[in-house]
């Protein structure tokens, strides 16, 4: 029999028995309701945790360092018999490595974690504190997210974003320096070749030997002011080092303008660098999708250069998802198997109920096969049906709990969340699974249909 | 296709054993007679003599426990359930005593069905079921459900359901068993006609002598599953 015919024979067969058949389709889309529901609220959150991590910046970043050399400053001095760099020049993380690292696939910025002390002077007060650099990409980051004022209207803005608590050492009230001036004071770098002529005055000479070969610099203080643009309440991720990194932050092109000292208390890194030459201590590279983290940082290593990335640890949270799915899935999939017994009742009954017409069918040139395909098309028209229904059920019930938590959410001042989510693939999954279980509970009616001895079948009354 | 007069069925020492309990059941002990192309045959004799269970072996619904039943030159009992289903597809049309119409199809979805296990174009199969119930004149029923239909509607439906695949042999069991006299009649003209006019081998299961003398080319008569006496041509 031709698949259209068969069709349409199987459409008119569940028309025939509407109650029995449609309780049976619904008892299938309650079970795929229940496993959409229990998979997409997995989903959900797996996104919710996984967007939420990287908007925060771990995973997605990595960061860079040049390696160290710990038998002297110079490579190749002394002897490290397990060092692999021995005998060769380490690799300054400069300029040159900054655009070579640029060019690799997938990342989306290359830049330099730069933190420095600085005093902030209000009015009268003044304080101490870390100033952090942030790219124009940090707005992204949850900590801008209910920020009183703005983000730097551009990357060169002489501006500055203040954490509340270190405003709060400024100004009884942080938003009323929102638009106001502080001012910064800080030790620039300068190399001695370059002049050591400025506004500040020479707190600090020094000479030193290391890789610029015996090229020196002199620490200078500056004074420059800046604009409080805004004030946020936690502080944005934006390098390894970050953990209170900083107490105010301003763009990093203008950080990297005011050739600060760093805050590095390691002399000997200070002395390795030239002067003149800009190196990096380090630099950050954030990846388009964690997923480029890792050929990323072995592309890196390659260059000559150390690396560090959370990227482990999002995998380990992937892991656990993967198993909460599971878990979430077999219950999920209960009610489904429960469901497929329906389908194996009704249609054990049906074979029962029409075993003259199967013996007709039979009489008048219906195949053993022809006779089993119709019931496998019956229960998988239940089954699609049944998953047709069951996913428009879990969506709507799924809509239903995220308002409701949003609702939740509102009342305890946290912004709305999407905890959950049903993707297209768990959409055809469900839908998918409903027609295989269905087609599985059919099995036996099918078979037993298919074997009815046509004599035996017509005698039935 | 069978030339008339050509031996369309050949049953060579045919035995359907049942077993019931320890017991065996002989409802066809050792029959073997021939059916030419396009002869109205009767098979005759009383409740339980076999004749009901010789229609089926040859309508390929059941299998024989020994000996051959020849269709066409082709063994029934050689053949596995699929050759045996597109046998009852293409080559024998089947009317029973109690109509056995399903009863939630309309008429015309009834006549199709054969047609729809053939495989049959969809336009094709709606003119053969056109002319099938024109033959028979229910052209005006389709719609209806067998429910809707008097017992000779039925009839004539179950008739048209039969030649709806055009078929070469038509088997017909007790056809006027659920019938009054008249409607009975009415019935046996028709596959009359058919025997007449499309050169079918009919193949009628009787109880009743006087309606198989007049419609019957020859009277075969069963008797405890064996034969008890070929009429010969009339």
């Amino acid at each position: 029999m031709k698949i259209q015919d068969l069709l349409e024979l199987a459409g008119r067969n569940l028309r025939e028995s509407k109650l029995r058949n449609s309780l049976t389709t619904l008892g299938i889309g309650v079970g795929v309701a229940s496993l959409v529901a229990m998979l997409s609220l997995g989903v959900g959150l797996q996104e919710l945790a996984s967007n939420r991590l990287t908007r925060s910046g771990l995973f997605d970043q990595i960061a860079v360092y040049s390696r160290p050399e710990f038998r002297g400053f110079r490579s190749g001095e002394g002897g490290d018999r397990e060092n692999p760099n021995r005998g060769r020049d380490l690799r300054p993380l400069d300029k040159a490595a900054r655009l070579e690292i640029e060019k690799l696939p997938n990342v989306v910025e290359v830049y330099p974690e730069i933190r420095f002390t600085s005093e902030v002077r209000f009015g009268e007060k003044s304080q101490f504190t870390y100033v952090g650099g942030l790219t124009p990409s940090a707005k992204a980051s949850d900590a801008f997210e209910k920020m009183q004022g703005t983000f730097f209207t551009s990357p060169n803005a002489e501006e500055v974003i203040l954490q509340t608590r270190f405003a709060k050492t400024l100004a009884d009230k942080p938003e009323d320096l929102l638009g106001h001036d502080v001012t910064l004071r800080y030790a620039e770098r300068q190399a001695l070749s370059s002049g050591a002529s400025g506004g500040g005055s020479p707190a600090k000479k020094a000479d030193a030997a290391g890789d610029s070969g015996g090229e020196g610099f002199s620490v200078v203080r500056r004074e420059r002011n800046v604009r409080v643009v805004g004030i946020i309440e936690t502080e944005p991720f934006g390098g390894m080092r970050s953990f209170g990194r900083g107490g105010i932050f301003i763009p990093l092109n203008l950080a990297e303008k005011l050739a600060p000292m760093g805050s590095s208390s390691s002399v000997r890194e200070l002395l390795r660098t030239s002067a003149s030459a800009t190196t990096f201590q380090t630099l950050m590279v954030r990846m388009a999708s964690p997923t480029h983290v890792m050929a990323a940082e072995k592309a890196i290593e390659d260059m000559g250069f150390s690396t560090f990335s959370i990227m482990e640890a999002m995998r380990n949270l992937r892991r656990f998802f993967a198993v909460l799915d599971l878990f979430l899935g077999i219950f999920g999939s209960v009610a489904l198997a429960v469901a497929s017994l329906g389908i194996i009742n009704t249609l054990v009954m049906s074979v029962l109920e029409r075993r003259r017409e199967i013996g007709i069918m039979k009489a008048l040139g219906a195949s053993d096969r022809d006779v089993r395909r119709l019931f496998f098309a019956e229960a998988g028209s239940m089954g699609l049906l049944g998953g047709l229904l069951g996913v428009a059920l879990g969506w709507v019930i799924g809509k239903a709990i995220n308002f409701g938590t949003n609702i939740y959410l509102a009342r305890q001042e946290f912004p709305p969340e999407k905890i959950w989510s049903v993707p297209w693939w768990l959409v055809a999954g469900a839908i998918g699974f409903a027609v295989l279980v269905s087609l599985a509970a059919g099995l036996y009616p099918a078979s037993r249909a298919a074997k009815l001895d046509p004599v035996k079948a017509l005698r039935y009354e | 296709m069978t030339q008339n007069g050509e031996i369309a069925i050949r049953t060579e020492d045919v035995r359907r054993h049942y077993a019931m309990g320890a017991s065996t059941i002989p409802a066809v002990d050792g029959i073997s007679l021939e059916m030419r192309a396009g002869e109205f045959v009767a098979l005759l004799g009383s409740s339980g003599s076999g004749k009901s269970t010789l229609l089926n072996l040859i309508a390929g619904l059941d299998r024989p426990t020994a000996g051959a039943i020849l269709v066409q030159g082709r063994d029934l009992a050689q053949m596995d359930s699929e050759e045996l289903a597109r046998y009852r597809r293409h080559t024998v049309g089947m009317v029973f005593q109690s109509f056995n119409l399903i009863p939630t199809m309309t008429l015309e979805e009834n006549v199709e069905l054969p047609a729809r296990f053939a495989e049959v174009d969809r336009a094709e199969r709606k003119e053969l079921v056109r002319a099938s119930l024109a033959r028979v004149g229910l052209s005006a029923r389709v719609t209806h459900r067998p429910s809707e239909m008097s017992g000779g509607e039925q009839q004539r439906a179950a008739l048209a359901r039969a030649l709806v695949n055009k078929p070469s042999i038509l088997l017909a069991d007790e056809p006027t068993g659920n019938l009054d006299s008249k409607t009975g009649t009415e019935i046996l003209n028709l596959i009359r006609e058919c025997n007449d006019a499309l050169r079918m081998t009919v193949v009628m299961v009787t109880h009743e002598r006087a309606l198989a003398e007049k419609y019957a080319a020859r009277m075969i008569f069963l008797s405890d599953g064996k034969l008890a006496g070929n009429g010969g041509p009339r």
